[in-house]
């Protein structure tokens, strides 16, 4: 064979930044997302009825589908009224119901979609909770 | 040959199910052709009914007339009472305040749900020659029709711009790709491209939190304040200036606004275009 180690060589360089992503990242586990869910809101229901608009295995999963739904309900059928497992009724609204709770998007929304690299555009558009400095939470 | 006499069953009941085999429709075909009939017109002849059967399956129910519609939204504006000062201002500020609506400061880059203009720009093309001297003064209030005939919906190539049952012709950004065909089609002028992004132009202090914004590639436009209907409130514009504006249900012939249509001679935009405007200028 002609040239072998040239071969050999360029084929090392080849490989060796092809897989670049993988050594500059080797030994570095990202952080676990840390979700929090102490916003005022929450805190003001009282703990047995703490309850999202679907169970937390649900909303963890599906929640990207729901919102879907929510979107095509509201703007499609104009249908503004979620009735959820329990039977109880939520206003589909991302701003004036996921948010009102969920007021921390950095610590909330952000966890998982930074940690998964996903940057879904809602907040393009749907304005998020102002949030406050930390230590004044009222 | 030993599948012969399954292939034989089978035919014989797909004979059965079927309204017209193929041997019928043959000799219908041929038939028709040596007396110089063709196409679907021979069928109707010889076989009345059949081919439609056939075609929509049996006993399908003709096209129904769809019914008239329970709701339809619609407005007045009270133009002499829009002259008073401060009214259409007032209209335009709750307007756009409540919808996030941005200002910009240029016409190039303007975003308007509702806006002023004249008696001559407001019934273009068809203003009356010799039309009254105070009605060319007065202040037009200028906002999506929300045809019963929309253009803009039927351009759109995305459904992005759809009418509701209810008659308002609502907008789903999410889907816009900001083709601006619907721009193109409005006789009205009602809709605004957002060329730069609307929240550069909007206070954050004073955002509805309860509203989205629009991003930047999309047109929007007035939504008749669905997201007020929906909680039983009125529009906007329409609790700003009560005694200029009303707002009802055009399908019923008792609403508000029919009552004040009974009374009172209005004007809509455009009409020999066919769009049907919803919206009524009482003068
Ligand atoms: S006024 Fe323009 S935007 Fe509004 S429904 Fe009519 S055509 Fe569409
Ligand atoms: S700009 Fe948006 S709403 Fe208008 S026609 Fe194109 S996709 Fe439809």
């Amino acid at each position: 064979m002609y040239d072998a180690w040239k071969i050999l060589v360029g084929l090392a360089i080849f490989v060796g930044l092809f897989t670049f992503a993988f050594w500059m990242n080797a030994g570095k586990a990202a952080p676990v997302p840390e979700v929090k869910i102490d916003t005022p809101e929450i805190k003001k229901m009282p703990e047995p009825e703490r309850k999202c608009v679907e169970d937390k295995h649900f909303m963890r999963t599906t929640h990207m589908q729901l919102i879907n739904d929510w979107r095509d309900m509201a703007l499609r059928e104009g249908n503004r009224e979620y009735v959820n497992k329990r039977g109880e009724k939520y206003v589909v609204s991302l701003q004036n119901t996921c948010m009102k709770c969920h007021s921390n998007k950095k610590e909330f929304c952000d966890q998982c979609h930074n940690y998964t690299g996903v940057s879904p555009y809602c907040w393009d558009c749907h304005i998020e909770p102002k949030e406050e400095p930390k230590g004044n939470e009222s | 040959m030993l599948g012969l006499p399954h292939r034989t069953e089978r035919r014989a009941k797909r004979e059965r199910v079927m309204s017209m085999n193929r041997r019928q429709f043959i000799k219908i075909a041929g038939l028709s052709t040596l007396f110089g009939l063709g196409g679907k017109g021979a069928f109707e002849i010889l076989r009345p009914g059949m081919l439609d059967a056939a075609e929509h399956g049996h006993g399908a129910p003709a096209l129904e007339e769809p019914a008239e519609p329970a709701i339809r939204w619609g407005m007045t504006i009270d133009v002499e009472k829009c002259a008073e000062p401060g009214v259409v201002d007032k209209c335009i500020k709750a307007c756009h305040s409540v919808h996030n609506v941005p200002d910009f400061g240029d016409s190039k880059d303007q975003v308007k749900w509702l806006w002023q203009d004249d008696y001559e720009h407001t019934f273009a093309g068809n203003e009356n020659q010799y039309m009254a001297d105070h009605v060319k003064e007065f202040p037009f209030l200028c906002l999506c029709n929300h045809c019963d005939e929309p253009p803009c919906v039927r351009v759109c190539p995305t459904k992005a711009t759809f009418r509701r049952p209810d008659g308002v012709v609502a907008m789903d950004y999410h889907r816009c790709i900001g083709c601006r065909f619907c721009m193109a089609a409005c006789p009205f002028g009602a809709r605004s491209f957002n060329w730069l992004d609307p929240r550069d132009a909007l206070n954050e202090k004073e955002y509805n939190m309860e509203f989205p914004t629009r991003g930047r590639g999309v047109v929007e436009k007035c939504n008749f304040c669905v997201e007020r209907l929906a909680k039983g409130l009125m529009p906007a514009c329409v609790e700003a200036a009560p005694q200029a504006l009303a707002f009802g249900n055009l399908a019923d012939p008792d609403s508000n606004v029919r009552q004040i249509l009974r009374k009172r001679p209005s004007m809509r935009r455009k009409l020999e275009l066919g769009s049907e405007p919803s919206v009524f200028y009482l003068v």
